[in-house]
């Protein structure tokens, strides 16, 4: 199974850090009035943009994995023992 | 609240990313393992964010969020004594039997341990348990949306089910793990802000001691009773909760904290997916970390809104009333999403929102289908047919587990403060557990017959000790009483710790005596499943951060310190 649990999450909060960061800078000011004058969009943005790419990138390296059962040897322990108490024919 | 294109779009990605981890992951499904135990396969550092992120349903943010504004900064015993030290026992002492047994779940555990009649018992109790949590979940979802946003509620339900539906149907375990990762750390990004424009509008720390105190006098406590977790605890009446030390120590710190976080299938489910005995027992630990600075992320905006709402700060927020007059202390969160987000990071915080809803519930629902496909079905209904069968009954239980949550959702109300009536299910039904796998797993003569009897004993002993209590200005019923009012508790939390300790000092009685009197089994059919019997998992070779022993140590010293500092 290749499937690194990084690569999502890089991905998603990569994309929506963008989106927070753009937003921050072409948004009307008014709207940060609720939060007490702090553009968040813009700072959170960044800092969930920064986020998103070391996740992706430490993604790329790609270890962080579930594996199929017969490819582990926990697995296979499972599967052994449900073999020997009669579970399955 | 008026949500914008940005935040719709925020939305979408998320369920987009949900759904794409599920469909991903469908090919990899090819045996039972694979969907239930996710092939034994996973990193520590994975399973450890997995472990917190299941618990993190709705009772742990809209609760904590309510119990901070409820109990103020008192909350963080939920924590910092209560499920920090549990999380190291489970690491260290009882991970060996749960992993190295090679059980598939914590009801098979005590098939090996004790017998079949002691795993009956636990699987169907447990499942109820797990639907209903499920059900809580969505209710506590469907209601917040509707409040919040106006959405409809029963859509507001169907879909989330859906959605968890879909990735856990696909996915298994394996899927709903990898979306509590990516979950957990949405709910930190989206509440870690609401943290710092709340703290910031109340006028830092200090601002928010003041305030506090406020709201401590004008609810005739000591001034710093809202703000300091162990000043006021020497007696039931001087502080928001009600309890004093001895009641918490006991029944939140040690029977329900223990209860929950060593025998809840739901979280050592996240563990037994592990890679390895030594990832299994680093996972409890590792998730400790984030676990015991969470307080700072749900207790404290809980706390924020109450103080502002007794001295208002420069935003002018305050906590809504409900018609009786009392506070809506449910709503301190969200509320305070709506208050302080601009369009944009509101997306990121409602979604945040909802993902720990569902992480909540898709951490039932794996629970759900693995013991009733391994423990009731297996056992109990079709035994000896093909792996494939019992990879499809697992798909089923998932639908079917889904569906009664639903059900589930549309029966649940009353309870004011979600959180109270989950300790009191959790009491019931937890509490005496724990006596049952410390016996179990620590004195090699316990047998069958006394757990099993031990087990009976202990949820009765809770029924009849709520039966025969109220909390202070409780109804007659659902709140207890209903067999005679014979002590009245200050609160429901009270009541309910109590209950706990009653509970688990009937199971560990009678567990002993009737072990004592019946026959114990081999020492040779006890290996690996008893202490005195079990080698010890050696650690000498590893480097020292993967020691499970001295992380333990570790995060134990921090939640000492954490104590300590806002004692």
């Amino acid at each position: 199974m290749r499937l690194d649990i990084r690569l999502p999450i890089g991905l998603m909060f990569t994309l929506l850090g963008v989106l927070l960061v753009v937003f921050g800078l072409t948004a009307d000011k008014t709207v940060f009035q609720r939060s007490l004058g702090i553009n968040v969009n813009l700072w959170w943005g960044i800092v969930m943009l920064l986020f998103g790419v070391v996740m992706f990138l430490l993604g790329r390296r790609g270890t962080a994995t579930a594996r199929l059962t017969e490819e582990s040897p926990e697995g296979k322990k499972i599967e052994e023992m449900e073999h020997k108490a009669g579970l399955e024919k | 609240m008026k949500l914008t294109f940005i935040d719709w779009t925020i939305m979408v990605i998320y369920f987009v990313f949900v759904l794409g981890i599920g469909f991903a992951l469908k090919r990899y499904m090819k045996t039972s393992t694979d969907f239930f135990l996710s092939g034994r396969s996973i990193p520590a550092w994975i399973t450890g964010l997995a472990f917190i992120s299941a618990n993190l349903g709705a009772q742990e943010v809209i609760g904590m969020g309510a119990s901070g504004a409820k109990y103020g900064i008192a909350t963080s015993h939920f924590y910092w004594i209560g499920a920090i030290p549990a999380m190291a026992f489970i690491g260290v002492f009882m991970m060996p039997f749960y992993y190295g047994s090679r059980a598939r779940s914590v009801p098979e555990y005590l098939k090996l341990r004790f017998d079949e009649k002691t795993r009956g018992f636990n699987a169907i109790s447990f499942a109820v348990m797990t639907v209903l949590s499920s059900g809580i979940s969505l209710y506590a979802m469907g209601l917040l949306l509707q409040t919040l946003l106006g959405w409809n509620f029963s859509f507001s339900i169907l879909a989330a089910a859906l959605i968890v539906l879909i990735y856990v149907f696909l996915g298994g375990l394996t899927s709903a793990i990898y979306n509590e990762v990516l979950q957990f750390f949405l709910i930190v990004f989206g509440f870690a802000p609401l943290v710092f424009l709340g703290l910031k509008d109340a006028g830092g720390w200090s601002g928010l001691q003041a305030r506090l105190a406020t709201v401590a006098t004008a609810n005739g406590f000591a001034s710093g009773a809202w703000s300091e977790s162990w000043k006021f605890m020497d007696s039931p009446s001087s502080n928001p909760m009600g309890i004093e030390w001895f009641g918490l120590a006991m029944g939140l710190g040690f029977v329900l904290s223990f209860g929950y976080w060593c025998t809840d299938f739901l979280v050592v489910q996240r563990a037994m997916a592990a890679k390895s005995m030594s990832a299994a027992r680093r996972t409890p630990l590792i998730a400790a970390v984030p676990k015991m600075l969470f307080p700072f992320l749900v207790i404290l905006p809980g706390m924020i809104a109450i103080a502002l709402t007794y001295k208002s700060g420069g935003s002018g927020f305050t906590l809504p009333k409900k018609p009786d007059g009392s506070f809506e202390y449910n709503m301190a969160i969200p509320m305070m999403l709506g208050h302080y987000f601009p369009t944009g990071m509101l997306g990121v915080g409602l979604t945040a929102l909802m993902a720990s809803f569902m992480s909540g519930m898709a951490g039932n629902v794996t629970a759900f289908n693995t013991v009733w496909t391994y423990d009731i079905y297996q056992s109990y209904i079709k035994r000896g047919a093909s792996d494939q069968h019992y990879l499809w009954m697992g798909r089923m239980a998932t639908v079917f587990g889904i569906v009664i949550s639903v059900a589930a959702a549309y029966v649940t109300t009353r309870f004011n403060n979600i959180m109270d009536m989950l300790q009191l299910v959790f009491a019931f039904v937890n509490a005496p557990l724990l006596a049952t796998f410390l016996l179990g797993m620590f004195w090699k003569r316990t047998t069958g017959h006394g757990a099993f009897i031990g087990l009976i004993a202990g949820t009765m002993g809770a029924a009849i000790h709520h039966g025969l209590t109220l909390p202070v200005g409780g109804q007659v019923g659902v709140k207890g009483g209903w067999f005679g009012v014979m002590h009245v508790y200050p609160s429901e939390l009270a009541q309910a710790f109590w209950t706990a300790i009653v509970a688990w000092t009937a199971c560990f009685v009678i567990t002993i005596l009737v072990s004592l009197a019946t026959k114990a089994r081999d020492d040779s059919a006890l290996k690996g499943l008893v202490y005195s019997l079990t080698e010890r998992p050696k650690e000498d070779h590893m480097p020292w951060y993967q020691r499970p022993t001295l992380l333990a140590v570790i995060v134990l010293v921090a939640a000492i310190f954490l104590n300590i500092i806002f004692w």
